[in-house]
């Protein structure tokens, strides 16, 4: 069990934690906006799984890479157009929208995927390696975290846009002023309904960029609900960051350094734990974070509440 | 007519579903004066001035501003018309700072925040200008709400306006604060600007106001100079008849006593003493007050009676039975019932209907609950019998009472508690927020059950209220008891003193450092 403890051992895990977050900052990041102008959308999962199957099959018929991510990210938002529509247009239950569209994320892209690509089993070529000069020469740590995709960098670009977004533009302010007290952006003459449409369409984008990087730049294959789960932790990691995108980036991490660990000790022969067990560690982990989490004050105050004028 | 006025809202209609809220409404304003609009609550003040400051488009009607007809979209286009509101309810957000809130929905969406400092001197000036102490980087939530009405108002100047309308500004405010904003809209008026004053206090506008118009079931009934009225006269057309100011009522004949605390001590909710060593006796047929500036323990001690916060000494005896220790739902059974300080916090459920409201005590007993199932039948018989008994004023049994004013959700209250057939009847706070119309009908209810011989202690922070219906006043300041006035108002000056602390007997007073 020593060579647990090498460097090297934490060096890959860390490469690998970065990559596996991956997915989850860009589901949460854009999560965060939408919650904080308000609307709660647990249909990341679904919508991943969209982004996914778009991505997968657009660069399966065409072979273009950012053409794919380009589609993934407008199936995210038209997924988040449907989502938006019913949750604030029609001011339905935003629980019970999101639920339906977690179903239809997992039913209409398994089905597709079986009407049409299931023989599809070389795959696709995926987004390469891409080393960083000088950071890549780091003994020991440069290779496994500065040799990644270019997806697995633009997470940082993601969070540090959002945060710039949310924080430094007039756009910003109304969109968590939307969150906290929509009345007030009302009577202030702009229209709630189109900054929360705003928010849910740039949230919902990014889920489905997360997605489209599992089967793009993680696998090469789509397979049936693959997201297995990730963007149920991406709503878990925005409360534990108390919706802040730059916090979400970090929470992420945390919950990608669990997935490293469980497959980096899976493949280690001197553990003897069931392999389940370690499968199970990111959910515990997200479980364990929920129940630590008490302070309600930075939740926006009108999450998941449609806004009626009068 | 001779000259333009600088405002006319000529014939307002404007109609909820089957609710008239304005039925034609005339009002004319003047360039330059405070202009009050008087009215009880629901009577289409504010709609007529949400429709004013674009907020809500009229069915029927027409403005003209500045000799102009003025067709609003949106409360955006009042301001560039230079019309600004400071509404009831505080349109700022309660985490983001002042200059932000200022910044809010101004200019392209797509610009950046650079210009904050910019945005904050300029904040800082206009606070000094005016003397409102705004600090333009305080976050709103941490503001207390007469510094947050500062916020608003200065909001409504910053962004330029000529006309000014503020919603109810002193429902939220102490005596202290309201004084500051009189004084501050005199100001504004010399500056040249014109003020829209929305109340239902008759002193504020007598005290304020150059002109008042009085409204009445969503029409202008009257309109008149401030100098040549008075609040008798105002009061009569809020309310459309007489309004008794002072209820006659005969001299009490306490009986034997009924409730009886005697050195009784319980603590706040930081664990520190907040009533000490209270005694005081309520007979039957006598209503005994509790006058006390807001937070000398008044609300500990009616907590601790209802079992709501525990007592750390002492003993509570109803008809000689001790309470102390009892549950708040066993306190409940006995013939004890409680109007509440807060009305919305514990007198009430806002989303449940008038039905369950009135049945919030007793919704497991008989004649509601039959074999654990609820009567859903004798509810609403019940419910309706005191809607019409109390003329609560409100569609039907089964709305939500939110939807009610608050001048009839108190009546609702006090009507559920009297139906109790309690013979002590703890009251904290009995007409606040309240129109006239109620204020009169629950005092007058309340004097009816002290005919009838019940037992009344009335805690309250409105000396009117307790001159108007006590038969004597107890002055709790710090948690003790440390005086007696008869209600005479004579002797007001005495009670002052001794809500301030000062005893006035000779023997050297603990509580003057």
């Amino acid at each position: 069990m020593d060579h647990i403890l090498t460097l090297g051992f934490l060096a890959t895990t860390l490469g690998a934690t970065w990559r596996l977050a991956t997915p989850i900052i860009f589901a949460s990041v854009g999560e965060v906006i939408s919650e904080r102008a308000g609307v709660l959308n647990i249909g990341l999962e679904g919508t991943m799984l969209i982004g996914a199957f778009t991505g997968f099959a657009t660069v399966y018929a065409t072979g273009n890479l950012p053409l794919g991510f380009l589609a993934a990210g407008a199936a995210g938002a038209l997924a988040g157009l449907l989502f938006a529509f019913f949750a604030i247009t029609i001011k339905a239950n935003q629980i019970i929208v999101g639920a339906a569209l977690n179903l239809l994320g997992l039913g209409l892209t398994s089905f597709l995927f079986r009407t049409y690509l299931v023989q599809t089993g070389q795959g696709v070529q995926i987004v390469p390696a891409m080393d960083v000069p000088l950071l890549s020469q780091i003994p020991y740590f440069g290779t496994p975290l500065f040799r990644q995709n270019v997806v697995v960098y633009s997470t940082i670009l993601v969070a540090l846009g959002a945060y710039f977004l949310l924080f430094r533009t007039s756009f910003g302010l109304t969109l968590r002023a939307v969150g906290e007290h929509p009345k007030a952006v009302d009577v202030g003459g702009r229209s709630v309904a189109l900054y929360r449409y705003a928010a849910v369409l740039i949230g919902c984008s990014l889920a489905g960029l997360g997605g489209a990087y599992l089967t793009l730049a993680h696998a090469n294959q789509f397979v049936e609900g693959m997201t297995s789960g990730r963007g149920f932790i991406a709503l878990a990691v925005v409360v534990f960051a108390r919706w802040s995108p730059i916090g979400a980036f970090f929470v992420s991490l945390l919950f990608g350094m669990f997935y490293a660990l469980q497959l980096q000790l899976q493949a280690e022969p001197s553990i003897h734990i069931p392999y389940q067990v370690l499968q199970a560690m990111p959910y515990l982990a997200t479980i364990v974070a929920l129940l630590l989490v008490r302070n309600r004050t930075d939740t926006p105050a009108t999450l998941g509440v449609p806004y009626r004028k009068v | 007519m001779h000259v333009q006025p600088f405002l006319r809202m000529d014939n307002i209609r404007k109609r909820f579903g089957s609710v008239i809220a304005s039925a034609g409404a005339t009002i004319e304003v003047e360039e330059g004066e405070i202009y009050a609009l008087l009215g009880e609550n629901g009577a289409g003040k504010s709609v007529l001035m949400n429709i004013l400051c674009g907020i809500l488009t009229p069915d029927e009607g027409e403005i003209v501003f500045r000799g102009a007809p003025l067709r609003l979209g949106s409360p955006e286009q009042a301001v560039r018309h230079r019309i600004g509101m400071v509404h009831q309810h505080f349109m700022l957000v309660p985490s983001l700072t002042v200059t932000e809130n200022y910044m809010l929905g101004q200019g392209s969406p797509l610009r950046l925040l650079s210009r904050m400092r910019a945005v904050s001197s300029r904040i800082s000036e206009l606070s000094d200008r005016y003397g409102l102490d705004v600090r333009p980087d305080s976050v709103v939530r941490n503001l207390s709400v007469g510094e947050q009405q500062r916020v608003e108002i200065l909001k409504v100047l910053y962004h330029g306006i000529d006309l000014l309308i503020l919603d109810e500004p002193t429902a939220v405010l102490t005596p202290q604060e309201t004084d500051r904003l009189l004084d501050l809209l005199r100001g504004l008026v010399k500056e040249g600007k014109t003020v829209i004053f929305i109340s239902h206090k008759l002193d504020e506008v007598m005290r304020v106001s150059d002109r008042v118009s009085v409204m009445r079931d969503g029409r202008v009934v009257f309109t008149t100079k401030t100098s040549e009225t008075d609040p008798r006269e105002l009061a009569r057309m809020m309310v459309g008849r007489d309004v008794l100011m002072d209820l006659p009522r005969t001299a009490a004949q306490p009986g034997r006593v009924v409730l009886a605390v005697t050195n009784l001590h319980c603590n706040n909710e930081l664990g520190l003493p907040a009533v000490r060593d209270i005694s005081l006796e309520v007979r039957q047929g006598e209503i005994v007050g509790i006058a006390g500036v807001s937070g000398n323990g008044q609300s500990e001690l009616a907590l601790a009676m209802t079992g709501l916060v525990p007592t750390t000494a002492g003993s509570i005896k109803l008809n000689g039975e001790e309470l102390r220790g009892l549950s708040p739902s066993a306190i409940n059974r006995r013939p004890f019932a409680h109007v509440p300080e807060d009305r919305h916090k514990m007198g009430i459920v806002l989303p449940l209907p008038l039905t369950e409201n009135v049945i919030l005590q007793r919704y497991n007993q008989a004649p509601f609950s039959v074999r654990g199932l609820l009567d859903l039948n004798a509810i609403a018989d019940h419910a309706r019998d005191l809607v019409r008994r109390f003329k609560v004023k409100a569609r039907d049994v089964d709305v939500l009472i939110h939807t009610l004013s608050g001048g009839n959700q108190q009546k609702l209250v006090v009507a559920r508690e009297l139906a109790r057939r309690p013979d002590f009847l703890l009251i904290n706070q009995l007409t606040r927020g309240i129109d006239i119309g109620a204020m009169e009908f629950v005092m007058q209810e309340v004097l009816k059950e002290r005919e009838a011989g019940k037992a009344i202690m009335l805690i309250s922070t409105e000396l009117e209220e307790l001159f108007a219906i006590c038969d004597r006043i107890l002055v709790i300041y710090e948690g003790r008891i440390i005086g007696e006035v008869p209600p005479d108002r004579s002797r007001l000056d005495e009670l002052g003193l001794l809500m301030a602390g000062k005893r006035i007997d000779t023997a050297p007073a603990a509580t003057l450092m």
